[in-house]
């Protein structure tokens, strides 16, 4: 009798010191997890304001219109007499090495997609998976080197519209093929988490596998495969180095896909070195960096307008 | 080989199937008759589903599976030498145990199984679509929102719809694995008025867990059992008069 309970005292303890423990390890856990929670949001706002107050001090402080920064194609900011701010070219190249890239890797991503979730299960997957991820971990200054190394002189003596070789289309290309991974792997997540039932509704009406795919798992992921692209997009967008290398760097809007240009991301990069903190040229590229930063904003917007839209 | 029953539309005879090394349907042979409503009964992973996905090679869809015998539709062997899937299925609908619309418009839905048969005249797409809902009892229900998509619909009206699309393009026979055990009772009552008012038009060989269901719906019904057929028989004689212990025990609820 009296051993049996002090058996439960003592299991009674026991069981108390663990739950102590419990609680303390729950503490400890949830402390971790928040602070890890608030050093990003506190960095992301830090980041955004810091962004945002250099980003207009060209306007505020140093007096460029922001209209003329916008609009206007005249960008030489080192001229002594009426130095001009138009940072349109840059604008234009970024949204069309953008969109450009993404109208070439966009349809090849999916098409790879599709080949891996509907065509080839079993082995394609093997395949393309490893391509993937090789893509992916390719830095990009290699893609850069490569296409300065191959790309560059191949358009010069293909073309006879590309002058130097450096051009928009070189631009483009290199950034498809960074841009691919992205795009092929979100589209195969998108294709493989359709519900089967879908397949089989469809192939039990009599559909062969093609109508199935372009009348009814296409339609159904839609709304990913469309996020895959402006992820690509987003990546594409934001690149420097690869494009910085092949694109030429020139500030006109160019004639033809042929000819050289410059993206805001690359005049970042090119100028950030030799311009001296707080000189209006070196606001101007902060501004150009804000322009990234609201351009990223809409991509974010975009994102999350279409995962809204899913239905499955 | 024996003489196929004249009115049958399906004539099994001596079927095996395996996936892989293992064997699921043993020596089938029975025939599932014109207009009737035949019931496939028996506890949980004793072949119902397989079988049923064998009448439209639905089957085929699983890699590894190897079968031998012989379903005869239409004076030919399915089951051997290359049959027309677009054909068939066209002229076998499925029904599947969840209702499966595509996330699609209610119009897109029905009008799918036409348009991919070749039908591409509006008018003629707007009749079909009409006849099949009303055909389902959902055209009261969805006259007014047919270009809603069908993902907003209610399990049971989802089922009706998926029924709608099958029988939109125009079958012969319709197979249905566990129509309506994801559905309410009332659903599940409204699928079964329906089941009895289409079997005068269209063949129908339907897989369920409800003896009840199968009393109350069927003309025929096979007992499956292991990969096996222990009993088929008339609906009502199988279940007041089974003829093997088996059965009896089943129907009585002392296993599966
Ligand atoms: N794709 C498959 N590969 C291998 N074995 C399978 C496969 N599908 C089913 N089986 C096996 O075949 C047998 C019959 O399965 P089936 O799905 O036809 O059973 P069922 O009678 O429909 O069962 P339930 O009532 O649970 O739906 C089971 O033993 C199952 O494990
Ligand atoms: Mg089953």
């Amino acid at each position: 009798m009296k051993d049996e309970q002090t058996i439960t005292a003592v299991q009674q303890r026991l069981l108390k010191s663990r739950q102590g423990k419990a609680k303390k390890n729950e503490f400890t856990g949830r402390f971790i997890v928040t602070v890890a929670a608030i050093i990003m949001i506190v960095a992301t706002i830090s980041i955004t304001i810091f962004l945002a107050t250099k980003g207009l001090q060209s306007f505020l402080v140093s007096g460029v219109s922001p209209i003329e920064f916008l609009t206007s194609t005249d960008w030489n900011p080192t001229a002594d007499e009426n130095p001009s701010f138009g940072a349109f070219p840059f604008i234009f190249g970024t949204l069309a090495v953008t969109f450009l890239s993404a109208l070439i890797a966009g349809p090849i991503g999916i098409g790879g997609a599709i080949f891996m979730s509907e065509i080839a299960p079993s082995w394609g997957k093997k395949v393309l998976q490893p391509v993937i991820e090789l893509l992916v971990g390719i830095p990009s200054v290699v893609y850069g080197f490569i296409g300065l190394t191959v790309l560059v002189p191949f358009m010069r003596n293909t073309f006879s519209g590309a002058q130097t070789g450096f051009s928009l289309l070189s631009g483009v290309i290199v950034l498809s093929v960074m841009i691919l991974p992205t795009i092929t792997s979100i589209a195969t997540d998108a294709m493989i988490s359709l519900p089967s039932n879908l397949r089989q509704g469809s192939y039990a009406l009599g559909a062969t596998r093609w109508q199935t795919i372009k009348k009814v798992l296409i339609p159904a992921a839609i709304p990913s495969l469309l996020t895959a692209i402006v992820l690509g997009m987003a990546r594409a967008f934001g690149e420097a180095l690869a494009v910085q290398m092949v694109i030429g760097n020139v500030r006109a809007i160019p004639d033809s896909i042929l000819e050289p240009a410059a993206t805001l991301t690359t005049i970042i990069t090119l100028n950030m070195g030799h311009t001296t903190y707080g000189s209006v040229e070196n606001n101007t590229l902060w501004s150009m960096g804000l322009v990234l930063l609201i351009l990223s904003f809409i991509f974010i917007l975009i994102i999350r307008y279409l995962s809204s839209r899913r239905k499955l | 080989m024996e003489l196929a029953e004249k009115d049958a539309v399906f004539n099994i005879f001596d079927m095996n199937l395996w996936y892989g090394d293992f064997q699921a349907l043993h020596n089938l042979h029975f025939s599932i008759k014109k207009n009737e409503v035949t019931a496939i009964i028996g506890p949980s992973g004793c072949g119902k589903s397989t079988f049923i996905k064998t009448l439209n090679l639905m089957i085929n869809m699983v890699p590894g599976v190897k079968m031998s015998g012989e379903i005869k539709y239409q004076d030919r062997n399915i089951l051997q030498g290359s049959v027309d899937l677009v054909q068939l299925r066209k002229e076998i609908g499925m029904i599947f145990q969840k209702g499966n619309p595509f996330p699609q418009s209610i119009y897109n839905n029905v009008a799918y199984g036409p348009r991919i048969h070749g039908i591409k005249q509006k008018k003629k797409l707007d009749e079909i679509v009409e006849q099949s809902l009303k055909d389902v009892a959902l055209w009261e229900e969805v006259k007014d929102r047919l270009d809603s998509n069908a993902m907003g619909l209610s399990g049971g009206q989802q089922q009706r719809l998926c029924i709608a699309r099958a029988i939109a393009t125009k079958p012969d026979v319709i197979l249905m694995d566990e129509p309506t055990s994801a559905l309410d009772p009332i659903s599940t009552l409204k699928v079964e008025k329906l089941i009895t008012k289409l079997k005068e038009d269209y063949t129908i060989v339907i897989v369920t867990h409800n003896m009840q269901q199968a009393a109350r719906v069927s003309d025929k019904t096979a007992f499956f059992l292991n990969g096996e057929i222990v009993e088929f028989s008339d609906t009502d004689s199988l279940f007041s008069n089974p003829s093997d212990k088996r059965t009896e025990e089943y129907i009585t609820g002392r296993f599966g």
